[in-house]
C-alpha cells in the first residue's frame, strides 16, 4: 500500500540539477527511517537513473522535462520507499535494459549495474503518452 | 566551467592530480577533458589523489576507467590515492576495485615499489 508522497520534484534535464536532488532523495531517506549509508546509496541509485535519462533519453539535452516522485511504501511487516522517475525521451525496450558484464574493465555500462545493486525491486516500463517510466523500490532493514 | 582538477603538481616522474568535490555527469566531462590532456603527456607514474572527493557516481568511475586504460595503453602506472569510503564503495559496485591500485598513503603512491 502506497501513503504519502514525500518528495515530487519536476526538472530539466541539465546535469547541474543532480546535486539538488541527491541531497532531496538523502534527506527524504532519513527522514523515511533509512540508516545514513543506506540514505547515501539510494541517493546514488536515483543519481544514476536521472544521469541515464538525461545521457540515454534525452541525448544530453539539458531542456527536457523528468518527473521523480518518491512514496512511502508499506507492507504487513516492512516499510520502503520507492522512487518513480518519468521521463518522455527515446522510448527504452525494457528487454534491452541490462547491467554490463563486470568481468573487465571499461567504462559504461555501470549505471544500470548499481541501481540494481542498491534497490530491491526495480521495474523499467515504457510510460503511456511516450518516454520511460522506472520504479525503484528499496525497503528498510530491520536490525 | 570550474576546473575539475584543484592542483596537478610533480614529484620526481611523478605526476599527482588533485580533483576535488562531487564528480558526477555534471563534472566528469571536465575531469575527462583535463585528464585524458595529462595522459596524453605519458607521465610514468600518475596519481590520482581522491581525498577531497566528496562523491562520485558511475560516470567518474569510467572517467578513471578511461584514465586506467590510456596509462596502461603507454606502459605507465596509474595509483589511486585515499579516496573516502563512500568513493570507494563505488569502486566496490562496479567491482572495480580489484583492476586499480588503490593506495592509503602519500608515500606509497609516490613510492615506485
Amino acid at each position: 500500500m502506497s501513503v504519502s508522497p514525500p518528495l515530487e520534484l519536476n526538472l530539466l534535464s541539465d546535469p547541474a540539477n543532480l546535486a539538488t536532488v541527491r541531497a532531496a532523495v538523502r534527506q527524504v531517506s532519513v527522514e523515511a527511517g533509512f540508516a545514513d549509508a543506506d540514505a547515501e546509496q539510494i541517493a546514488l541509485a536515483v543519481d544514476e537513473a536521472l544521469a541515464n535519462v538525461i545521457k540515454h533519453g534525452y541525448g544530453m539535452q539539458t531542456n527536457r522535462p523528468i518527473r521523480l516522485r518518491a512514496e512511502v511504501v508499506s507492507e504487513e511487516r516492512r516499510t520502503g520507499l520507492r522512487f518513480v522517475v518519468r521521463d518522455y525521451g527515446r522510448v527504452v525496450d525494457p528487454a534491452t535494459i541490462c547491467g554490463r558484464d563486470l568481468e573487465e574493465v571499461r567504462p559504461g555500462g555501470l549505471g544500470v549495474h548499481i541501481i540494481r545493486s542498491v534497490m530491491d525491486e526495480v521495474c523499467y516500463e515504457p510510460a503511456v503518452g511516450g518516454g520511460t517510466c522506472l520504479s525503484m523500490l528499496k525497503w528498510k532493514r530491520h536490525d | 566551467m570550474t576546473r575539475a582538477l584543484k592542483e596537478t603538481r610533480q614529484v620526481g616522474s611523478t605526476t599527482v592530480v588533485v580533483p576535488t568535490g562531487e564528480v558526477d555527469l555534471q563534472r566528469s566531462p571536465g575531469l575527462y577533458q583535463e585528464m585524458m590532456a595529462i595522459c596524453r603527456t605519458k607521465p610514468p607514474r600518475l596519481v590520482v589523489d581522491l581525498r577531497q572527493v566528496s562523491y562520485m557516481d558511475s560516470s567518474g568511475v569510467s572517467t578513471l576507467v578511461e584514465v586506467f586504460r590510456s596509462v596502461n595503453a603507454y606502459g605507465g602506472t596509474l595509483v589511486l590515492l585515499s579516496p573516502t569510503e563512500r568513493v570507494l564503495g563505488m569502486f566496490q559496485i562496479a567491482k572495480l576495485d580489484r583492476f586499480f591500485t588503490i593506495v592509503d598513503s602519500e608515500d606509497e603512491a609516490l613510492s615506485d615499489g
